[in-house]
């Protein structure tokens, strides 16, 4: 997919008819990405980079942003797109002359702002590898699936996608006003009816994910990370580029048409960056085949590490809390929840199970055939029912899609109210999370950042009469169909993870802890 | 229904010979019968339409043929006295509360005719009211005599006065979902989130007369496994109310930006609980917690003097193939499905009660229910 890049750098490269050395290429992107800021100014200060002590610090001199999409907003995609000029790492040769002098730069920044700053923040910066972003204001660009309300922002989006050839897709059916800034696709238009030539390994799962095939935050991630080593696999270098850079330009039409299938979600975004991160890694000097070869391991690594072998550490701990004679509630379809009553059934705990469910989605039946195809007791009730049942629990395990910087928790719809009746009942709540999706975001109610699905799925058919057949003709009337709510932290008791049992204000200090091992 | 109706018309040629045989009896065994062959209808209905769906008919309806039902027993059946009189209708109101007991409209107008033939027993002996009603310590101990033979005295308007008595309170029975409805302005302003919770005619008609003079917006709760919210929505967008539909899952979810939570209910306790649809506690639990007012829209008629108990709480079930279909097939054995249909609300979740004859806290539902109620009727 050479071709379908019209990288800019491509064309001058072929414009001056000669192979211009790295240090070259460096300076022209930086003279552009500069060219492009002072155009942008008005966009707001640039992204900030957190990784590797890369100076965050504005300087004009060098561009301050080396970010190769290394960002917390859980769309990427964007605003990787935009800066992919200067995604691409410096050749690792003057990488650590660059380190050390923002390195200098940061102290003397440091040693001034001291003066201004209270004590709090001087703890961080007396760590000899400090990480700088704490005391840098971070300021993060809004990603594009929360601005839909902003024509210029889905201009922008447009020409970007046309650039990539990806399909945009439209929205569908009338908007609840409360939801203007979000998305509203309809499942029966995916945007893979729109593609016109061949058809890749990653159309296929955007179509998986669209439909809804493939759902659940562990599930579409695996499947992103196999997608990505098939192309991989496939991937040539182009003549006169490196392998660490092009690539990161390669996946991103991809990442562009995942998002539009179905927006990506916090653990997806993570996984990029760690993807994006290790392309970027990859020293100049190694071959192709190696450093295919190397890839491939790292994505397998990440996979085995983050998600396997975490959700065995968080069934080893969560076991420790079943007891005999237990009556465990869990909520929807959760891979990791459902492992944890696997193992803990085979570990001969005896208890039973209570499952919950709700419409639309309805995902409860997956939990309820994977349990009782173990041998599990189970009992089921709709979310309707739960002050019926909730006396008879001892215990509520629920899963979740993220774990937000500020201790929400990030789930399905109608977790935030099994956490609230269960508090009016005294019952404590559990909830099992990989570290891999700890997210930098925060959030504090389920409007501003959520997904909304297809509304006709709310439409249902009892006794031959479908009241809202025609909702669409009736013009006062609407409906909302949310997929993600959040759970504040004074609902949830413990939050089991692969790093152990961390109460759910603990959330940034993990990933701190995490941004230092990186 | 075809089949109800072929056996209307065959019962009818059936008793057609019977039925000129009878020109010719007694008036009065004509009447008996006649009597009987409503109260079975009344009851086979009752025992009917109580499938949880939403009741083919709505509580009013009930409470109405009811009380029709109690006047035609007053003019048809045969009593001397109060006391006959009112142990008739006891039998019948235990016979109709045990055909349907989640219907507790029924048992509530029965309640209320024995009130009312107290009180024009009362008011025919000359005693006042008043010295009636108090069940003061000091009247207890000096009363000394019991009042179960104080009803056996004849009077002859007592029939009359007991029929218009029974009149008065169907007369209000039709004005109740108006009354309501008329205060509706007082408690909804512009530019307001309403949420509601499944589908209730008296909060439909309150939000309907609101929205002639006010624009808001209401978000209705669906309500599963039966959704009837989505009925709900339907009728008031047809009225011009932006209404939106969410499920049951999402209101936590919403409820921040909900500014008032106006329900309907199936029964109001004695202690000024609900119990109302299935969620409604859920709804109750995130009102509290974002500090939200949760107005209950409900007529007299549904006040019971029941207290809320432990085992019968939720003592209504539907069939659990509304909650697992039997499409399921291969897991239905193995699994446990329930599908109540009530839940209960205590009342400290509940900011007001709007009732036909005004708003009240749920502290005063007992003060209310003595004014309606004999505290001796409380068991039929």
């Amino acid at each position: 997919m050479a071709d379908s890049d019209g990288r800019q750098v491509d064309s001058i490269n072929n414009a001056t008819g000669k192979e211009l050395t790295k240090e070259e290429k460096q300076r022209l992107r930086k003279e552009k990405k500069q060219h492009k800021k002072s155009k942008k100014d008005d966009k707001g200060p640039p992204e900030k980079e957190k990784e590797k002590g890369k100076a965050s610090v504005p300087a004009p001199s060098k561009p301050a942003t080396q970010s190769p999409a290394h960002k917390a907003a859980p769309a990427p995609v964007n605003a990787s797109a935009s800066e992919s000029p200067a995604a691409a790492e410096k050749p690792a040769k003057s990488k650590a002359e660059l380190r050390a002098e923002r390195r200098a730069r940061q102290d003397s920044d440091r040693a001034s702002k001291q003066g201004k700053k209270e004590g709090g923040q001087q703890s961080a910066s007396s760590k000899p590898k400090a990480t700088p972003n704490e005391l840098q204001p971070v300021v993060k660009r809004l990603p594009e699936h929360v601005q839909v309300d902003d024509p210029a922002a889905l201009k922008k989006l447009a020409k970007k996608l046309e650039r990539q050839q990806v399909p945009l897709r439209s929205d569908y059916g009338y908007k609840v006003s409360l939801f203007s800034h979000l998305h509203q696709y309809s499942r029966k238009n995916p945007p893979t009816q729109q593609i016109r030539y061949s058809v890749n390994l990653h159309h296929v799962l955007g179509l998986q994910y669209s439909q809804g095939i493939i759902a659940g935050s562990n599930a579409r991630s695996v499947g992103l990370l196999h997608a990505f080593k098939q192309v991989i696999q496939d991937y040539n270098t182009p003549p006169n580029e490196e392998l660490s850079r092009d690539l990161v330009n390669k996946l991103s039409p991809y990442i562009s048409f995942l998002s539009q299938c179905r927006p990506l979600s916090a653990s997806m975004g993570n996984a990029i960056k760690y993807i994006k991160k290790e392309i970027s890694n990859i020293p100049s000097q190694c071959k192709e085949e190696e450093a295919k070869g190397k890839l491939q391991a790292c994505i397998d690594s990440y996979i085995n590490e983050k998600i396997i072998l975490a959700s065995e550490a968080i069934s080893k701990y969560a076991i420790e809390k079943i007891s005999n004679g237990d009556v465990i509630l869990v909520y929807g379809c959760s891979s990791l929840v459902n492992h944890i009553l696997c193992e803990a059934f085979e570990k001969q705990r005896k208890f039973r199970v209570i499952v919950v469910d709700s419409r639309p989605r309805l995902e409860g039946r997956e939990t309820l055939r994977r349990l009782v195809k173990k041998g599990i007791r189970c009992t089921y009730v709709l979310i309707s029912a739960l002050s019926y049942i909730l006396p008879e629990v001892s215990k509520v395990f629920l899963g979740a899609h993220a774990l937000l910087a500020n201790g929400y928790v990030m789930s399905r719809v109608g977790t935030s109210q099994i956490a609230l009746v269960a508090k009016a009942y005294n019952v404590p709540v559990l909830v099992c999370c990989e570290t891999y999706k700890f997210c930098e975001r925060v959030q504090t109610d389920s409007f501003v950042s959520n997904e909304l699905d297809d509304p006709d799925d709310l439409i249902v058919t009892r006794n031959g009469k479908t009241h809202l057949e025609n909702w669409q003709t009736v013009k006062s009337l609407g409906l909302l169909n949310l997929v993600y709510d959040v759970t504040p932290p004074d609902f949830v008791d413990l939050v089991i993870t692969d790093l152990g049992m961390i109460p759910c204000t603990s959330v940034p200090v993990v990933l701190r802890v995490k941004n230092v091992d990186q | 229904m075809p089949s109800l109706l072929h056996q209307f018309w065959v019962d009818l040629l059936q008793d057609l010979p019977r039925f000129t045989e009878t020109l010719v009896k007694m008036p009065g065994a004509d009447k008996e019968t006649d009597l009987s062959e409503r109260i079975e209808s009344f009851l086979s209905e009752l025992k009917r339409c109580g499938s949880g769906a939403g009741s083919l008919r709505g509580s009013a309806e009930t409470a109405r043929e009811t009380t029709a039902l109690l006047r035609r027993i007053t003019a048809q059946a045969r009593w001397g006295n109060a006391g006959d009189l009112m142990e008739i209708i006891r039998k019948e109101g235990r016979r109709m509360t045990a055909a349907q007991p989640s219907e507790t409209t029924v048992g509530n107008m029965v309640r209320r005719v024995l009130k009312i033939i107290r009180e024009e027993y009362a008011r025919s002996r000359g005693s006042t009211e008043e010295a009636d009603q108090q069940e003061s310590l000091h009247k207890l101990l000096t009363s000394g005599g019991s009042s179960e033979d104080n009803f056996r005295q004849h009077f002859a308007h007592l029939k009359a006065n007991v029929i218009e008595a029974i009149n008065e309170l169907l007369t209000e029975l039709e004005g109740t979902t108006d009354n309501i409805s008329m205060q509706a302005l007082e408690h909804i302003h512009s530019n307001e989130v309403i949420m509601t919770i499944g589908r209730s005619r008296t909060v439909e008609a309150f939000l309907k007369d609101a929205a002639r003079k006010r624009k808001f917006h209401v978000m209705v709760a669906e309500c599963a496994p039966f959704c009837q919210g989505h009925e709900m929505a339907t009728s008031l967008s047809k009225e011009d109310i932006e209404t939106t539909v969410i499920p049951d899952a999402a209101i936590f979810a919403v409820m921040s930006r909900v500014n008032k939570v106006i329900i309907g209910t199936q029964t109001v306790l004695a202690n000024g609980g609900l119990r109302a649809v299935n969620g409604t506690h859920t709804l109750a639990l995130a009102a509290k917690h974002h500090s939200t007012p949760l107005i209950v829209c409900a007529p007299m008629f549904k006040l019971s003097p029941q207290f809320p108990n432990e085992e019968d709480t939720f003592h209504k079930f539907v069939s659990p193939h509304e909650v697992l279909p039997f499409t399921e097939g291969e897991i239905l054995s193995k699994v446990n499905a329930h599908g109540p249909v009530f839940d209960y609300v205590p009342p400290e979740l509940i900011t007001l009660f709007i009732s036909n004859i005004g708003g009240n806290a749920p502290s005063y539902i007992y003060r209310l229910m003595s004014e309606l109620y004999h505290p001796e009727d409380h068991e039929l």
